[in-house]
This record gives structure tokens, sequence and C-alpha cells, in this order.
């Protein structure tokens, strides 16, 4: 017999019924607005990924005009990505601007992430201008349709982006960070970072295996 | 200035044409002149039109569909009396006004008939089911309907205004396209479905965080009613599928307005492109018609068997998993495409799984019904004729859910009678249902018995008499949207279709007398319980129509089948709710302006009215900026506020 089995069962604790505690039925309201984002981002998603499959499908359609290697020039998208990049920092720096309450940090942070996404802005329009200068413009072919549809699609969220931003310094000019105002910019956050990850697919799959020429 | 829109825009192409639209018009003018002389117009607006209480905003989607029920079922009826003698002859509808007239019947069936429907009865319903005093986002709620609304507004003014597509309620490339379809028509259709569309997109949204967010306490989700684990699972369907038609939409209007070449025939175009993506989001789409419907009968079966529901768990994952499935099987609309065999054989087989879920639900209602105390009221009417409706026209879906068949019935008849078999007993059967179960609840009182029979009985009878022969002219080779045909063995059945359009039509008449009587005899018929059918879910437990913030004290749920729960503990049953401050948001003109606004946009933009777009863009925009910088208007309701409405109780029209 081992000195296990000697020793007295030990009898099982008695588990106390819980009484069943209704949860406070305080409706959170910002933590409601912030899920109701995250799933109108998620909607988003899908319409870009629907671009994405719409332009990998239509890479082969250039009916003898321009391809991808033609007119997609690396260090301007490149210039795009760090200008895009950079601004999602200093977004999050505006983030923690707003954790230590101070207004004018946040403001700061915010003009600056505005400049450089018109930075970026800028930089698109000029690449959208030369290439239709070019002959390469969206109705030039299949391949060109799908490729100005989708940057131009992400073109179009960072400049709601940018009035946004814009709207949210104007506001905190007249209004303190309210808990209204935090949550506003938390969520103006979400969609910036947001863009930022589109901005990566898009810099992936559009213009470095374009230019190096290869097809999916 | 005014773009393309001329003198020329008049329907005087086609008598018929002409009439409908003049119709059309003096109708508009009626209602607008009955407002006027019943002095209505404040009332209408600070009551209703800006109204964000989810019960009124639930009440106006429905009467949309209603309304567009009509006007869709008038098309209806106009293609089955072409046909019904159209052998050897023109018939009385020129082509290219049936082109338009079986285009409109598609497009206002599915978004603004369907649609409203099932998103009126989700408004009015789920909040109370959960046991909610409103939605999680009331505005943007407003902003859903007028944006829906306005779209079916296009539609409607596309009769006298212009034309509509001709290519069909998915409006196919390359004929939906500039080269082949100049002319505003598939610029109207285009409008009216990204408008919608929006709308449809922010319920969906707005759903998903009520239900999840907003439940009483005590309300897991395995307590949480059926028809509630519906709306949740329509909601994600919506969330993930309706960006896929607006993405189609939008490349297509990219193709119409600024001559790209996402799906034309030339320029690297890929027109299969579109038929994926439309199909993305149509499968879906079907379930997001049927399975609120499928919540409707699931409610309506146990209330009126006094049973519990049978197979709970299993109706939940059911539910589930065919919203999960309804992903994987567009391709069998155009398994013709010319696919691998394999990848056919993959969602010919996907499809056909659906059908195992689908199954399982019609077990769970008949095993409810068994042994139950089975009352044969009207909703219960509508519930029965679905479920042996609706196992026929599944199991013409499987047969067509075969790739070599449906190689064979692709575009024929037998397509049409099989999804109408689907649609009309198990979407609109479950509405109608929805409709008479819920009426009770809305407004004081029930509708008339008698008429609801009348109605049910030739809607079923009308259904099969229409549908049945197309299914065997699907056999003999009768192409869908024939506008003529020169093959005298079609004609004796197509004859007998339009009869069961007619027995349809004397259907919906006897729906428009059971209100008009119901109305009538509202005394007679009063709900002064506000529990009319004995029923077991918390929107039983409010009054009828209930008080704007709906539960006075937020309910704590024991159970499943609460109100049961409650009646079963009899005193003292409701001693565990909780009294919290209560808040309304205040009514605001804005969603109206913005729907209104979203309107003329889509209108400018058909006609090419390029100012009046951008005027109207800015103004959108101006109006969104503008409301940020209010903080949210809402009312405190003080004691007596509440006390007062406490004391209004249930009978006809109280608080209308």
């Amino acid at each position: 017999m081992t000195a296990e089995a000697q020793t007295p069962p030990v009898e099982a604790p008695e588990i106390p019924e819980i009484p069943e505690i209704p949860e406070i039925p305080e409706i959170d309201v910002m933590g409601e607005r912030d899920f109701g984002f995250w799933l109108y981002l998620m909607s988003d998603a899908i319409i870009f990924s629907l671009l994405f499959a719409t332009y990998v499908v239509m890479i082969p359609g250039t009916d003898g005009g321009p391809t991808a290697q033609d007119v997609f020039d690396l260090p301007r998208a490149f210039a795009e990505t760090v200008l895009l990049l950079t601004s999602s920092f200093t977004f999050g720096m505006a983030s923690v601007a707003v954790l230590s309450g101070n207004k004018t940090h946040v403001v700061l942070w915010l003009a600056v992430t505005a400049v450089l996404g018109l930075g970026f802005i800028g930089l698109e329009l000029s690449e959208f201008t030369s290439m239709i200068a070019a002959g390469a413009g969206p109705d030039r072919s299949g391949f060109l349709s799908a490729f100005f549809a989708l940057v131009g699609t992400h073109g179009l969220h960072v400049t709601a982006g940018l009035v946004w931003i814009l709207v949210t310094i104007i506001q905190l000019s007249r209004k303190e960070l309210t808990p209204l105002m935090r949550s506003r910019i938390y969520r103006l956050g979400l969609f910036w970072h947001f863009l930022d990850i589109v901005w990566i697919g898009i810099f992936s799959v559009v213009y470095l295996p374009g230019v190096m020429g290869e097809a999916f | 200035m005014l773009g393309k829109l001329s003198w020329d825009a008049l329907p005087l192409y086609s008598w018929v044409a002409f009439s409908g639209a003049a119709m059309e018009v003096l109708a508009a003018v009626a209602v607008v002149a009955i407002i006027t002389y019943l002095r209505a117009w404040r009332y209408l607006w600070t009551e209703w039109l800006t109204s964000v209480d989810h019960k009124r905003i639930g009440i106006m989607y429905t009467v949309l569909a209603l309304v567009m029920l009509l006007r869709g079922f008038a098309d209806a009826i106009m293609m089955r009396t072409q046909q019904a003698v159209a052998y050897d002859s023109q018939g009385y509808l020129p082509p290219d006004h049936f082109d338009q007239v079986f285009s409109a019947h598609g497009t206002i069936m599915i978004f603004f008939m369907a649609m409203p429907f099932l998103t009126g009865l989700i408004n009015f319903v789920v909040p109370q089911q959960i046991g909610a005093r409103d939605v999680a986002f009331p505005f943007l709620n407003s902003v859903s309907l007028w944006l829906t609304a306005s779209g079916a507004g296009l539609v409607l003014a596309s009769l006298v205004i212009g034309k509509f597509s001709t290519a069909g309620w998915t409006a196919y490339p390359p004929y939906s396209g500039i080269e082949y379809s100049p002319d505003v028509g598939v610029d109207y259709w285009l409008w009216a479905v990204i408008l919608s569309g929006v709308g449809t997109t922010l319920t969906g949204i707005n759903f998903l965080v009520t239900i999840l967010k907003r439940r009483a306490p005590g309300m897991t989700l395995m307590r949480m009613p059926l028809f509630t684990w519906t709306a949740l699972v329509v909601s994600l369907l919506i969330v993930f599928a309706f960006p896929a038609v607006t993405v189609a939409g939008g490349l297509l209007g990219l193709d119409r307005y600024l001559g790209m070449h996402f799906f034309t025939n030339d320029g690297g175009g890929n027109m299969m492109n579109y038929i994926n993506l439309i199909w993305i989001w149509g499968h879906p789409e079907v379930y997001i018609l049927i399975l609120p419907a499928f919540g409707i009968f699931s409610e309506i079966v146990s209330t009126f068997s006094r049973k519990r529901l049978f197979g709970y768990a299993s109706l939940v994952y059911a539910t589930a998993a065919i919203g999960l499935l309804s992903f994987t099987v567009w391709l069998h609309h155009f398994f013709t495409m010319g696919s691998s065999a394999n990848v056919n054989a993959f969602f010919g087989i996907m499809t056909m799984i659906i059908a195992v879920p689908t199954g399982v639900k019609v077990f769970d209602w008949l095993f409810t019904m068994y042994r139950g105390r089975i009352e044969m009221s009207v909703p219960m009417l509508w519930t029965i004729g679905f479920i042996v409706t609706f196992v026929i026209g599944g199991m013409s879906g499987v047969l067509l859910a075969i790739p070599p068949v449906d190689y064979l019935m692709h575009n024929s008849t037998f397509l049409v009678a099989h999804f109408h078999n689907m649609l009309i007993p198990g979407a609109l059967f479950g509405y109608f249902a929805g409709y008479m179960y819920w009426f009770p609840k809305a407004f004081g009182f029930k509708l008339d018995d008698t008429w609801g029979r009348r109605a049910f009985w030739l809607w079923i009878s009308g259904f099969y008499l229409a549908f049945m022969p197309l299914y065997v002219l699907g056999f003999m080779g009768m192409s869908r949207r024939m506008e003529h045909y020169d093959m005298p063995g079609w004609q004796p059945w197509l004859i007998v279709a339009a009869l069961g359009a007619f027995l349809i039509a004397a259907g919906i008449a006897c729906m428009i007398i059971q209100l008009y009587v119901s109305v009538k005899n509202r005394e007679a018929l009063a709900d002064t319980t506000g529990d009319p059918w004995g029923g077991r879910t918390l929107e039983w437990a409010t009054a009828s129509p209930p008080a704007p913030y709906n539960f006075a004290r937020i309910p704590v749920v024991h159970d499943r089948d609460e109100l049961i729960w409650r009646k079963e503990h009899g005193e003292g049953a409701d001693k565990d709710d909780i009294a919290t401050p209560i808040e309304l948001p205040e009514n605001t003109g804005h969603g109206v302006i913005i729907g209104i606004v979203g309107g003329i946009l889509g209108f400018a933009m058909i006609w090419h009215i390029w100012w009046l777009a951008v005027v109207s863009l800015v103004a959108i925009l101006a109006t969104i900026v503008m409301r940020s910088f209010q903080d949210e208007g809402e009312r405190d309701l003080t004691d007596s506020d509440v006390s007062a409405l406490e004391k209004r109780g249930s009978g006809p029209l109280v608080g209308y």
C-alpha cells in the first residue's frame, strides 16, 4: 500500500453557488463607436481586397500598351512609402500626446501628420499626371484602369483622412480633450494606420513586382 | 446646364410606359394632396421623417417595401400578360420597354422591396427582443433609411424621366457598358444600387454593434431569440458582402463615365471579372434575404405550437453554417463561364452542402410542431405554406447545382421558376408572416383574420399556378426574358402562368382590404395587453405600441423564452429588472437631408449635370462635418414623463 492510499480521501471542496450577478447595464458609448468603426474598416478592407484581386487579374490586360515595367517609378513610390509610414509614426506621437493630455502637442503632431500626408498626395498626383501625359492614362488599357482604381481609391481615402485631420484640428482649437474628442482621435488613428497597411500592400503587390517584371 | 436632360426624356416612346408614368405621377400628387388636406406635414416631419426611433424607422422601411412591392408586382404582371399573348406576335410591349420592365422588376424586388422589408422588421423587432432601448447608432439608422429611400426614388423617377436599364437586375457587361447602353438606364440602376448599398452597409454595422453590445443583462448569445440570431448573421453577411456590389458597380461606373476598360470587349477588359464580383455579393445576398425569414418562421412556429423551439442550438449552428457557406458558392451562377471541371465540381458540391443545414432547419420546424398545440393563425399559415413550397424549390436548386444539368438549364425559365420558388415562400412569405405577427405590436391592434386567410390562399395558389408552368417551359427549352416567341406549345403554359399572376394580384388586393378593414375595426381588434398571441420573447413584454424607450426598466433575462419564464414565475418575476435613467436621442433632420441630397447627387450624375453633382457632394460633406461640431442632442426623460408614458398602456394607435 502506498502512502497516498492510506491518507483519507480529500473531500472535494464544496463550490459555493455563485449568484448570477447581472452586469451593470451602463452603455459604453465610445466603446460601441470604436467597435462599429472596426467593423467599417473590415468592410473597407474587403473593398480593397477586391480591388487588389481585380488588379492582379488585369495585369495581363495591357492591350499592347505600356506594362508595369514601363510606367512604374520605384524611387517615387519609395518616397511615397517613406512619407506615409512616417506620417503613421507622427500620428502615433499625437496619440501619445492625447494620453498625456497635452492638447498643444496633439495639434502639433496632427499638423505634422497632415503635412506628410499632403506630401504623399502631391507625389501621387504628380505620378498620375505624368502617366496620363505619357499616354498611360486609366482609359488606355484594362491594366491601367485597375492600377488607377486601386491606387486612386487609396489616395481618395488619404484625402478624406486629411480632411478629417483638418476638422479635428479646428475642433481642438475650440474644445478641450473631452472623452468624445479623445475617442474621435482614436478612430481617426485607426483609419490612418489602416491606410498605411493598405499602402504596404500596394507597394508590395503593385510596385515591387511591377518594376521587377514578375507576373503573378 | 442640364447635362443630357431635355424634353426627350419624357416617356413618349410607348403608350404603356406613358400611362405607367402618368399613374405614378398621379399617385405622388394624390399622396401630397392627402397629406396637405389632413394638414399632416408638420406631424409627418417632426414625428416620422426626422425620427431616430428604431421602431418608427422600422415602420417607415416596411411602408417603403410595401409601396415598392406594388410597383415591382405591376412589372411582374405586365411580363406575364405580355408573354401570354406574344405567341407569333409582338404583344403590347415593345422589346425595349419589355427589357426595362424585367430589369426594373428584379432590381425593385431585391433592393427596394425585400431589403427594406427585412431591414424594417429587424429594426422594429430586434432591439425589443434583446431588451434594449434603441439601436447603437440611431442617427446612422436614419441615414440608412433615407439613402435606401432615395435609391428607390431614383428607380421610380426613371419611369417618368428617361428610361430604366435594359440590362437585367445584375447589369452584366459588356452589354451594360457605354458602348451598347449609351442611354441613362444603366446609370439609374447604378446609382440606385450604390446609394441603397451604402445605406445597407451602415445598417449591417449598426445591428452588429447593437446585438453584440446592447443585450439586456443575462441574455447570453445562446439565449437570444432566433430572429435576433438570424439578424446577427445577416448583419455580418451585409458587412462582408455589400462591399463587393459597391466595387462591381463602381468599376462599371468608371467604365461608363471615364472610358476605362474593366469590363469592355476591347482594351484588355475582362467582363467575367464583373460576373465574379457581382455574385460574390449576389449569393450571400440571397441568404441575407432568406435568413431573417427563417428567423421569423422560427418565432412563429414556436409561438403558435405553444412549444419551446425544437433544436434551438442546431438552428443557431445551421444559420451560422449557411452564413459561412454562402460565400463559397457564387460560381454556380455561371457554371457556363467555362471553368475547369474541377472548379465547377467544387462549387457544385458546396452548393449541395448548403441544402444540409437548410434541411436541418426544416426538420426543426416540423419537430417543433410535432405534438404541439398548433393554432392555425394567419402567420402560421404562411409558415406552413412556406415549408411545403420551399422544399420543392430547394430540390430544384440541388438539381441546378449539378454542373452538367446546369449547362442545359442555364438561363431558362426553369431557373426563373427555381429562384422565385425560393424567394417568394422563403423570403416574402416570411416577411408577410412577420408583418402580420408584429403588426399589433406596432399599432396596438391585430390585422383582420379573414382577409389575411384569403390573401394567403390566393398568394399560395397563385404562386403555384404562376411558377410551376415555368419549370415545364424550362424543360421545353424556353429562355428567360423573351419578349415574344414562335413556339405554339409554350403558349398554354404561359397563359396558366398569367392566370397565376392574376390570383396573386387578388391576394395583394386582399392585403390592402385587410389593412383598410383592420384600421376601421381597430377597436374590436384591439390588443390591450401588449401580448396578443401568447408570445415567448421579450418584445411581447412591452406595451403595444411600445413607449419610445421600449423598457422603463431594463429586463434581466433568465431564460431563452424569457416571457414564458416570467409568466411561469408569476408575480415578482420582474424583481431583478434594473431602473436606469432614460435618455432618448433627439430627432434630427440631418438624415433626411443627407438622403435627399444623396438622391440629387445620383440624379445629377445620371444626367451628367456636373455642377449639381459637385454642389450636392459638398452639401453632404458639409452636413456631416457640421454635425461633428455639435455634441449629440439627447433628451433625458424625467420620472413624470416616464410614468405618463407607462400609464398610456396598450391599444389601437396609442401615442400616434
